[in-house]
């Protein structure tokens, strides 16, 4: 639901860094998403394309990698993969967990075209 | 030193340049830039601002989170009353549309700013920050955020608050920490609402809801309380008391809070 605003947000983001950098466009854009995030994948796929559309990232790739939830326990030191709503520990069972991984939003890296693009004479 | 052989490559630069760092080339004219940081960085960066705001004033913020009707305008309506005396206290109401929430709380004599997000889900940090223009938080002590009802969105919205409450009413189901993990482990304080509808309320059971905000590895407190008959509004104040103290103390040493879900997630992102 929220996810054309978290889209809207990493395009500042990424128009900031691309012109910083002096990019001519951005080719690729990956992120990594973690279930605890909050942001559904595939909503983040359909909202891309709609809130790039005018900017420097209009025709990026957006690639998204998946990661997994995982859990180190306090009590017992077992670092385990868990579920959403269960974050207790694989092991011992108990719910005094740190998270390692899985509430990620983060915007990894960009592809960008340093060169300018040939204009296309219609 | 040439681009072309790799003899401008040393031990220095090589993280810059090796497949995935900072200044890889991926072909001709392309280049590959790390980046590392939050999704929501621009809104982060207005969350920061807004936190600094209510330190420098001595403000605790708090922001409350639950679905619609689970009872946020009517705890507050509540709180402002048993509260009067003690602090001064200001009210940012998120909704859809209308005033209705805003005009509840302007009833008891506390300030109230009404946003209203059209068709947005949640508050975000600039919206939260425009609000803040309105209240002189010099005069203030506590400024409560209810947040859209809602129990997926505002969750990944950090709006400059020190504390995130998540409501959860006898209405609803005993499981909703399960179904909602994301919200309900966001949560700095869990308050189970509308505890007078337990007696008649039989499938909804206080402890099934706290033993599934455990297994989201959360160990925030848990009060059950009823806005109505006042039972467990006490506990309620109470915590409000502690935290206003412990933010007062933190401004003494230049410290700041953040949510304790935030506050991990961001260490871990920033170093890992």
């Amino acid at each position: 639901m929220h996810e054309f605003a978290v889209c809207q947000d990493m395009l500042t983001q990424i128009e900031s860094i691309a012109a910083e950098e002096q990019a001519a466009a951005v080719d690729m854009v990956t992120v990594r998403i973690g279930p605890l995030s909050g942001i559904e994948p595939h909503l983040l796929q359909q909202a891309f394309p709609l809130a790039a559309a005018g900017t420097v990232a209009e025709n990026a790739e957006l690639i998204i990698e998946a990661l997994p939830i995982r859990v180190k326990c306090q009590i017992c030191d077992a670092e385990t993969e868990a579920k959403a709503n269960r974050l207790i520990c694989g092991e011992c069972g108990d719910y005094h967990t740190q998270l390692l991984s899985g509430d990620e939003m983060l915007l990894a890296s960009l592809e960008l075209v340093k060169e300018p693009q040939e204009a296309i004479h219609v | 030193m040439c681009d072309t052989c790799g003899c401008n490559i040393t031990h220095a630069n090589q993280h810059l340049v090796k497949p995935g760092g900072k200044l890889s080339r991926v072909e001709d004219g392309r280049e590959a830039v790390t980046v590392l940081k939050n999704l929501l960085s621009e809104n982060d960066h207005i969350a920061g601002h807004n936190r600094e705001h209510f330190d420098r004033h001595g403000v605790l913020a708090i922001n409350l989170m639950s679905s619609p009707g689970s009872g946020k305008t009517a705890l507050l309506e509540a709180s402002v009353k048993l509260l009067a005396d003690k602090f001064r206290i200001a009210v940012i109401e998120g909704d859809l549309e209308t005033e209705n929430d805003a005009d509840r709380i302007r009833a008891h004599g506390v300030p109230a700013i009404q946003i209203s997000t059209g068709s947005a889900c949640h508050l975000d940090a600039h919206m939260v920050h425009d609000a803040l223009h309105e209240l002189s938080l010099d005069d203030l002590d506590i400024v409560f955020i209810e947040n859209v009802g809602n129990l997926v969105c505002p969750a990944s919205f950090d709006l400059g608050q020190h504390h995130n409450i998540t409501l959860l009413s006898s209405t609803e189901g005993d499981d909703k920490p399960a179904k909602y993990p994301v919200m309900f482990r966001a949560a700095d304080l869990m308050l189970l609402t509308k505890a007078d509808l337990l007696a008649v309320l039989d499938d909804f059971d206080p402890a099934k809801a706290e033993t599934c905000l455990r297994n989201l590895a959360n160990t925030a407190p848990v009060i059950t309380l009823s806005s109505k008959t006042g039972e467990g509004l006490e506990d309620w104040v109470n915590w409000l008391e502690q935290e206003v103290s412990a933010q007062r103390d933190r401004i003494k040493t230049g410290e700041t809070r953040r949510p304790a879900i935030q506050a991990d997630g961001v260490e871990l992102h920033a170093h890992g």
